[in-house]
């Protein structure tokens, strides 16, 4: 009778190392979606100095480029709600109804323009308490706020007009050394959001708190800071939003921004971001607004009449998502 | 160890902890007590109470009654998570608290609030990278990865190693639950001689494990729960595994006593298999046939295989293990999950049969033995046990003559798999064909045929008295291949 020796019976039998998926011998699908909104950018200036060659200049790159800069901020706000998981559908409406602050106040009254901003600001951070502290879900109150948006900028400003004072039109004007001003500021605010959201030891917590919410919890960070923090500072890029916006155009206009809701929606997922919560890219984001309002320009350079173009624009951004879409599923 | 000493180390201690969640009163006055340099073992069936006392612990949960003391300190009402961290308890929590989209060192940096300014990052990497090398040597974890780039076990070492790392707040009473469910044999050994080492040093470690063999083999001390109540304490050393089983009151049925089925002739699966590399797979109604080997070795993939190949309506169930991902529908109340795949049967016209839906459900929560107060409580107020029983009254519920059975006894208790060892065995007699993968060898004694898979293919089929632990281990290695 031979001896047989038995293992332990509820251990597990042994382990043999999966060949996990890692980066390096083919290119990271992380990295090539990262890289998609560049391309894209690439391709679409490529073509407008293709027909314009005039326009490959420093007043050219300003000129494209102007539009964009409070688009990206909208979009910067925009993807600090997203990385909670979030949507903020009133973004848009609160650029109006600070543009219309603005250009009524800022000017001969300051101190009510500061007042009414802060307490926009405070607005914001207020709906991530409600949202965190009842449960409720972002989409349903931030459509209800955007209505309040606009029934405030409509009280303040029911038509079109007013004034920006003048700084903030030379300011928006600036004549920067060498790299023209839109560059410069979303050079700077690509470094800035990746620096703080992503390698900064708080912006890494609320990456974590918007991946696995109860990880947060349980690692001991309060989920209410959480949202305060991400809720107020979008409150506070959506204002330096509405600020750029109103320097550009000189005065303020209730209904001027609603398309920065879902375009900026449109730059988060396009610069990489993802619905998941913690998914999201700073520097894609910032490329993703510039891709989108270059879109606008392309279409002009291209002789496409203007009743075409809001439509070719959505087909713009289609055919870049539904790129990032492929790449993904070839990569996984 | 001498009195005076064991005064001198810091203690958690709780008395009389109760805790109800509605009508279920999870922790009837429990106490529960360690020292620091102690190694306890908390073992109890799912819904027993131990994941409740463990919350408590841990802050995440707060205590309807009951003092609770660390290191000499009360702790009050407005105990938190981030207070007990800075009290140095530490929680391996069984689904896992990982961030995805963070790094090793990122994740780290979540659980200690120390761990900022410049130079964090670094900080934070050594911090992991040291403790996995102590705990887990040779890991092959790659330490720039993001967690969701790990396979589980990986995730699982990540996770354990970060709950034992020490910055100004050192790590005192660390609570793992079910640690190894997914760790291979090696790192699980590795796990246990660490407990050992931490213990050592003054670090308190409370583990709550389905694996007796384990808590045996490492916990100084073993309590027992039952119904949210401690019903034996005991040393470890000279206890056995009947004993523990004992106490927790269920009698472990002896493994040879099967063999006695016959299958009853009618082919349910047939696959030709390849001539000298792998053997043909055959299930026949009646039958209980079990997939094993080696993590990682096709065995998984060959079930979801078939059951795709075999999935036409009606033909096949399917019971998941990986009930997060595949198996519940947590905003779904028990009957719902229950009837979901009877679904065709029930209906009455166009619309299903409210009526015949819940006598099936009710039906089945008897038979089961699930502990609810009612079929039309979500699905996940249930412990994770009688989730899992959930899901086979799902299946079993149907018609369907084929079930496959993916692992799913993952982190489930010794009671329940009774209970449901017992129940696929009568369906079995009554005509229904099983196929069944199991990570843990024990399972494999259910059945009546068991297909070794190594190297992505099955190599050895053992049938009747042939399965045994011994013969299982030894062609997982690719021995006695082609039998």
């Amino acid at each position: 009778m031979s001896e047989v020796v038995r293992p332990p019976p509820s251990v597990g039998i042994g382990k043999k190392r999966q060949p996990a998926r890692r980066a390096g011998h083919r290119m990271n699908p992380d990295h090539l979606q990262l890289a998609l909104p560049f391309i894209a950018l690439v391709v679409m200036l490529v073509v407008i100095f293709a027909i314009r060659p005039a326009a490959f200049s420093y007043f050219g790159f300003g000129l494209l480029f102007n539009l964009a800069v409070p688009l990206i901020l909208a979009s910067m706000a925009q993807m600090l709600v997203i990385c909670l998981g979030d949507i903020d559908l009133s973004v848009g409406n609160f650029v109006g109804f600070v543009t219309c602050v603005v250009a009524v106040f800022l000017r001969d009254k300051p101190f009510i323009a500061m007042l009414l901003l802060a307490a926009g600001i405070v607005a914001y951070a207020a709906v991530g308490v409600l949202i965190q502290l009842r449960s409720l879900p972002s989409i349903i109150v931030t459509l209800g706020m955007s209505f309040v948006w606009l029934g405030l900028a409509l009280l303040i400003l029911p038509s079109p007009g007013g004034t920006a004072p003048d700084w903030l039109t030379a300011t928006m004007a600036l004549q920067t050394p060498w790299i023209p001003l839109p560059l410069v500021i979303a050079v700077a605010l690509a470094a800035a959001g990746h620096w703080l959201l992503k390698r900064s030891a708080y912006g890494v917590v609320l990456l974590g708190a918007g991946a696995n919410p109860r990880a947060a919890a349980r690692a001991g960070w309060s989920l209410l800071q959480a949202r305060i923090m991400m809720y107020g500072t979008a409150g506070g890029l959506a204002v330096l939003s509405g600020l750029a916006l109103s320097g550009l155009t000189t005065s303020g206009d209730p209904n001027i921004a609603p398309t920065y809701t879902l375009l900026g929606v449109g730059a988060v997922i396009l610069g990489g971001g993802s619905f998941t919560g913690g998914l999201v890219s700073p520097v894609g984001t910032v490329v993703g607004a510039m891709t989108l309002s270059l879109a606008g320009s392309l279409l002009s350079f291209l002789n496409v009449p203007p009743v075409w173009q809001v439509g070719a624009q959505g087909v713009i951004l289609f055919l870049v998502l539904a790129g990032r879409v492929f790449i993904g599923r070839s990569g996984r | 160890m001498a009195l005076s000493t064991l005064r001198e180390r810091p203690t958690l201690e709780l008395r009389a902890a109760a805790k109800s969640f509605g009508p279920v009163r999870a922790l009837r006055g429990t106490d529960f007590s360690i020292v620091a340099g102690d190694v306890v073992g908390l073992v109890g069936h799912n819904g027993a109470g131990k994941s409740t006392l463990m919350n408590i612990i841990a802050g995440v949960v707060g205590r309807d009654a009951g003092d609770f003391l660390i290191g000499g300190t009360a702790i009050g009402a407005d105990y938190s998570p981030a207070k007990a961290l800075r009290h140095g308890v530490r929680c391996v929590f069984q689904e896992l608290s990982l961030c995805r989209n963070l790094d090793l060192a990122e994740n780290t940096r979540m659980l200690h609030a120390s761990l900022r300014g410049f130079g964090w990052r670094g900080r934070a990497g050594r911090l992991i990278h040291g403790m996995l090398e102590d705990i887990f040597p040779e890991h092959g974890i790659p330490l720039r990865a993001k967690v969701e780039d790990l396979s589980l076990a990986e995730r699982q070492m990540v996770e354990i190693a970060r709950a034992y790392t020490d910055t100004d707040l050192p790590a005192r009473f660390v609570i793992l639950d079910e640690p190894t469910s997914s760790l291979g044999h090696e790192a699980t050994a590795q796990l246990l001689r660490f407990i050992r080492r931490a213990a050592d040093r003054g670090v308190a470690s409370i583990l709550i494990s389905h694996r007796l063999d384990e808590i045996l083999e490492v916990c100084d001390r073993v309590v027992v729960m039952v119904d949210g109540e401690v019903v034996g304490r005991r040393e470890a050393a000279g206890l056995r595994r009947r004993d523990l089983v004992g106490m927790m009151g269920h009698i472990e049925t002896p493994l040879a006593e099967e063999a006695t089925r016959r299958s009853l002739g009618i082919k349910r699966i047939a696959t030709p298999g390849t001539p000298g590399q792998e053997l043909p797979i055959e299930a026949s109604a009646g039958e209980v046939v079990g997939f094993a080997g080696l993590d990682g070795h096709g065995q998984r993939e060959r079930l979801r295989m078939l059951f795709f190949a075999a999935g036409g309506e009606g033909e096949a169930a399917y019971v998941a293990g990986d009930r997060g991902a595949e198996g519940v529908f947590p905003l779904w109340s028990i009957c719902e999950n229950m009837t979901i795949r009877s679904i065709a049967a029930l209906r009455d016209g166009l619309l299903i049969s409210r009526v015949r839906e819940r006598v099936m459900a009710r039906d089945w929560v008897d038979r089961m033995k699930v502990k609810t107060d009612g079929i039309d409580r979500l699905l996940t107020t249930l412990s994770g046990g009688n989730q899992q029983k959930v899901l086979f009254a799902r299946a079993l519920a149907t018609d369907a003559p084929i079930i496959f059975l993916d692992d799913p006894m993952r982190g489930v208790d010794v009671g329940t798999k009774q209970e449901v060892y017992r129940m696929i065995r009568e369906e079995a007699a009554a005509g229904r064909c099983f196929v069944w993968f199991a990570s843990e060898i024990e399972e494999m004694a259910n059945c009546d045929t068991v297909y070794i898979f190594h190297q992505q293919r099955a190599t050895t089929r053992l049938q009747g008295t042939e399965v045994t632990s011994a013969r299982i281990v030894q062609a997982s290695f690719g021995e006695d291949a082609l039998v």
